[in-house]
């Protein structure tokens, strides 16, 4: 492992750590974007998860809004992601040691597994329910999705404060 | 502000929250998913009007959405008043906390007066009517305020000095 770490301290000296790391306002401002991403990906995540549940949108069929809303979520991710790469950058061998840090990519890695379950077995009997009730499978897959990216967001949260840095 | 954040700090509520570990985390996290509710929520009824998604009408989408700005805003209002009794000399004698409210009103008198319109007139809200420039010009405004809320919201962090 020391090797990861080693790598990731040379990294934190490149040009764009020291940037990052010495700029009053390079920090915050990428953390307002990535918000505005986050809070995209979440929200449309959220409107899918509570029609797979059930719960609302529910005249609405499911592949016209999953096209609908879709690009948008990945085009907000990919967002959040260069944001957040950058946001990275300020202390790589730090963020890669905190412990919160880690769980929240467990939880996006998680997701990210009943994402391509749901995709993948779960919707091939779409056509099915695509206007009407949502079956047990597809409740569970939108119920698991919504409380592991609630975990994302408290884990991301509880990373601010570990890792103790600028803002809280 | 400043004299009512001191003492407010010094009160045992205060004291409560301060030593209660698991209770900012949480607060905060809920704030935060609120925060991710409201803004889709807003942009979801912006990119109707402005005709970047299609579905439904209008005052459809209106009806879909703006039920859970109120109440996510509302769960803000109590999440965000225990954050501010814990700490409230970080927020409310600070600029940006100030700004953020105030474009919190702005934002949600937009929103309140929307609300009103489409429910009084949908048709108003169509895509074929002859205000459609001014409502798309208005949607760009009011997100604009809503974007504001979160931009303060994020920099009251940054400028801490107590």
């Amino acid at each position: 492992m020391q090797w990861i770490i080693d790598y990731l301290n040379s990294l934190g000296d490149s040009p764009v750590s020291l940037w990052i790391a010495e700029s009053t306002w390079a920090f915050p401002a990428l953390e307002v974007v990535h918000i505005f991403a986050i809070s995209m990906v979440f929200g449309t995540i959220a409107i899918i998860d509570l029609r797979l549940l059930g719960l609302a949108s529910t005249r609405r069929p499911y592949s016209e809004m999953a096209r609908e809303l879709l690009p948008w979520t990945w085009g907000a991710f990919f967002a959040a992601a260069i944001c957040g790469s950058v946001l990275i950058m300020s202390r790589p061998a730090g963020y890669f040691e905190n412990a919160d840090f880690r769980l929240k990519f467990v939880c996006m890695a998680l997701a990210c597994l009943n994402m391509l379950v749901f995709q993948f077995i779960t919707s091939k009997n779409l056509a099915g329910w695509d206007r009407g009730a949502p079956p047990v499978a597809a409740r569970v897959a939108g119920a698991v999705s919504i409380l592991l990216w609630i975990g994302v967001v408290y884990f991301a949260r509880m990373t601010g404060f570990t890792m103790v840095q600028g803002g809280a | 502000m400043e004299g009512f954040a001191q003492w407010l700090a010094g009160t045992s509520a205060s004291a409560v929250v301060q030593k209660t570990l698991w209770l900012i985390p949480l607060m905060q996290t809920i704030h935060i998913v609120c925060v991710a509710l409201v803004f889709t929520s807003v942009v979801m009824i912006e990119f109707r009007i402005l005709g970047y998604t299609k579905w439904g009408s209008v005052a459809e989408t209106a009806h879909r959405f703006v039920p859970w700005i109120f109440t996510c805003v509302a769960v803000m209002a109590v999440t965000g008043s225990v954050l501010i009794i814990g700490e409230p000399t970080r927020s409310l004698p600070s600029f940006e906390f100030q700004m953020k409210m105030l474009f919190l009103a702005v934002a949600l008198a937009f929103t309140i007066v929307f609300a009103r319109s489409v429910r009084r007139n949908a048709q108003a809200w169509e895509d074929n009517s002859s205000a459609r420039t001014a409502h798309s010009a208005l949607a760009v405004v009011a997100l604009g305020a809503w974007c504001a809320v979160v931009i303060w919201g994020r920099w009251i962090a940054y400028t801490v000095q107590h």
